[in-house]
């Protein structure tokens, strides 16, 4: 099947709309968040119009049909991953997902499999957005354990020249991100999945911005765990996937209601995995909703998305060079890259580019994108960010390459 | 077009042409601001003389609108005593969460009435205050040194 954008922006309701006194939405922002299809948002409220009941409870036929809508969401993102239902937990989002990995890690009995002490190492990479630094530094702190990275090189490559020595015989787990949300740059997994696999270590894979943008397949990929954002993938806000193959021996991190096996006065038991990991009601509709996103990305087929953005991140690099004093921030080849450039423009700060942008009617984020280590490295307080997605077209790249020369003249 | 209204020409002058960078060798206090949304960062000193302020200098990264704010400060509030400063201060951050809806007295604040404009933009509000609030910090600092001396 070609792939029309012109017909995938006709689903899109927002493009309807105008910005900036009757400019065309030029949204360059999907990093940050998609926009959703009308499939999507109709999914969403159609839960609350006629299915709202809390699922896995409930003995009636809204509380039925609830539970199907949501367990069907999880069949869905299973296949969407390669991955089977049990493996795939809902979580309010990736942020979420990873620290209930580490804080899981942080629970475990001392002696057992994830159990860590200041004997064990944590590994990430200098490119992580804080979502998947954070959560590892507090663990390190919490637990003892020796924290270390993979550098970055000047042009945006993990530096995997030492991999031996970064990744040792005590490193437990190795944290690292699929695609940069900075820099674009998509990670060697294969070489750092074996090298982990090889000292015993599992390998926690945050897919934000690639599972939205390619084909995944958890057992070609070989991780152990996996998260991902609903609302980057055209799903809703509040949702977000938490796969992993490993689930039974992790504890859980959020205790409460429908996670338990029996529970006394004194002590609980825990359901098998998914269900030990969703204490609470959880969110529904939104959940749902992510399932139509998954159903509207598969039925355009993930290769076709993937190829679509490929084409377009060349035209979009090919015309930004052409901008005397432009400097893209990561790799300028397509190799290993995904659909997100960020650069700087001369002596323009970013935050000033990206307001004459918005006047223009083109939405791209601005700063350090929340990965400061890594835009400190490379040398600049902020950086602009253009990111693609499979709505956007060469106009849209056109429209970013007027403003930014607009831009260079009004602050001339 | 309604980006003129929040880069005035007199804002894009202090950015290109920066009052009081670069630090002072002494200070009654120096403070270190960042805002985090952003990435823009500031150090500020302040040196007082029998409550009134005798120099503000900084030093820093960050857009224009943070830039030309700080500098429009740096010079506006030097000579003023704490009080007199505070009285503008107070002014300029009215002004700055006033939605558009005024447009600054001239009298007490000078070129700053011409970040009137960040106001509609609330994304640059946090840029504009950045160096004011520095100053603030730097000021409760001076003078709490000052009553424990």
């Amino acid at each position: 099947m070609a792939f029309n954008v012109a017909k995938v922006r006709q689903d899109f309701p927002i493009f309807e709309r105008t910005i900036r006194d009757g400019k065309k939405l030029v949204y360059l922002d999907s990093g940050a968040t998609s926009q959703k299809p009308l499939s999507v948002i109709e999914a969403e409220g159609n839960f609350y119009k006629f299915h709202n009941a809390a699922v896995h409870r409930g003995a009636h036929q809204l509380a039925e049909e609830a539970t199907d809508a949501y367990e069907g969401a999880r069949l869905k993102v299973a296949n969407f991953l390669g991955a089977r239902e049990e493996q795939v937990v809902f979580t309010k989002g990736a942020t979420e997902s990873l620290n209930l990995i580490a804080y899981a890690m942080g629970n475990a009995a001392p002696g057992t499999r994830f159990a860590l002490t200041s004997k064990d190492k944590i590994v990430v990479t200098e490119m992580e957005h804080h979502a998947n630094l954070i959560p590892w530094q507090q663990l390190a702190a919490r637990t003892g354990a020796q924290f270390s990275w993979f550098e970055v090189t000047p042009d945006g490559r993990l530096d995997l020249s030492n991999i031996n020595s970064v990744i040792t015989e005590n490193t437990k787990v190795v944290a690292l991100t699929h695609q940069s949300n900075v820099l674009g740059t998509i990670v060697p997994l294969k070489a750092i999945v074996t090298r982990a696999h090889e000292v015993g270590a599992v390998v926690v894979l945050d897919a934000c911005q690639s599972a939205p943008h390619m084909p995944i397949d958890v057992t070609e990929l070989g991780v152990d765990f996996l998260v991902f954002s609903g609302h980057k993938a055209l799903g809703p806000t509040g949702v977000g996937v938490l796969w992993s193959s490993e689930l039974d021996d992790l504890p859980p991190f959020l205790y409460g209601g429908s996670m338990i096996e029996t529970v006394t006065m004194t002590s609980a038991t825990w359901a098998p995995a998914p269900r030990k990991f969703e204490a609470g009601v959880p969110n529904m509709a939104q959940t749902v909703g992510l399932g139509a996103a998954v159903d509207y990305l598969t039925a355009l087929g993930m290769g076709n998305v993937h190829n679509h953005e490929v084409a377009l991140t060349k035209y979009l690099i090919e015309k930004l060079v052409q901008i005397p004093g432009l400097k893209i921030v990561g790799p300028t080849n397509l190799e290993s890259r995904g659909g997100t450039v960020s650069f700087t423009a001369g002596d323009i700060h970013p935050h000033d580019l990206g307001q004459f942008l918005d006047s223009q009617g083109v939405a791209v984020r601005t700063g350090h994108h929340c990965a400061w280590p890594l835009t400190r490295k490379l040398g600049v307080p902020a950086t602009t960010r253009a990111s693609l997605y499979l709505y956007n077209d060469e106009s849209d790249c056109d429209s970013l390459f007027d403003a930014i020369v607009g831009a260079q003249k009004y602050f001339a | 077009m309604e980006l003129d209204s929040l880069y005035q020409e007199v804002i894009l002058d202090h950015y290109k042409h920066p009052l009081n960078k670069g630090l002072s060798a002494t200070y009654g206090a120096q403070v270190h601001h960042v805002n985090p949304s952003c990435g823009d960062e500031i150090t500020l000193n302040v040196t007082s003389e029998d409550g009134v302020i005798k120099s503000i200098t900084w030093d820093g990264v960050g857009c224009s609108i943070s830039q030309a704010s700080v500098s429009i400060a740096s010079d506006l509030l030097v000579n003023k005593s704490f009080a007199e400063a505070n009285v503008i201060l107070n002014e300029f951050t009215e002004l700055m969460h006033s939605k558009g809806s005024k447009q600054g007295n001239p009298d007490v604040l000078d070129d700053a009435v011409a970040l009137a404009g960040v106001s509609k933009f609330p994304a640059r509000i946090k840029c504009a205050l950045l160096g004011w609030m520095a100053f603030k910090d730097a000021a409760v600092r001076i003078n709490t040194t000052t009553e424990g001396e």
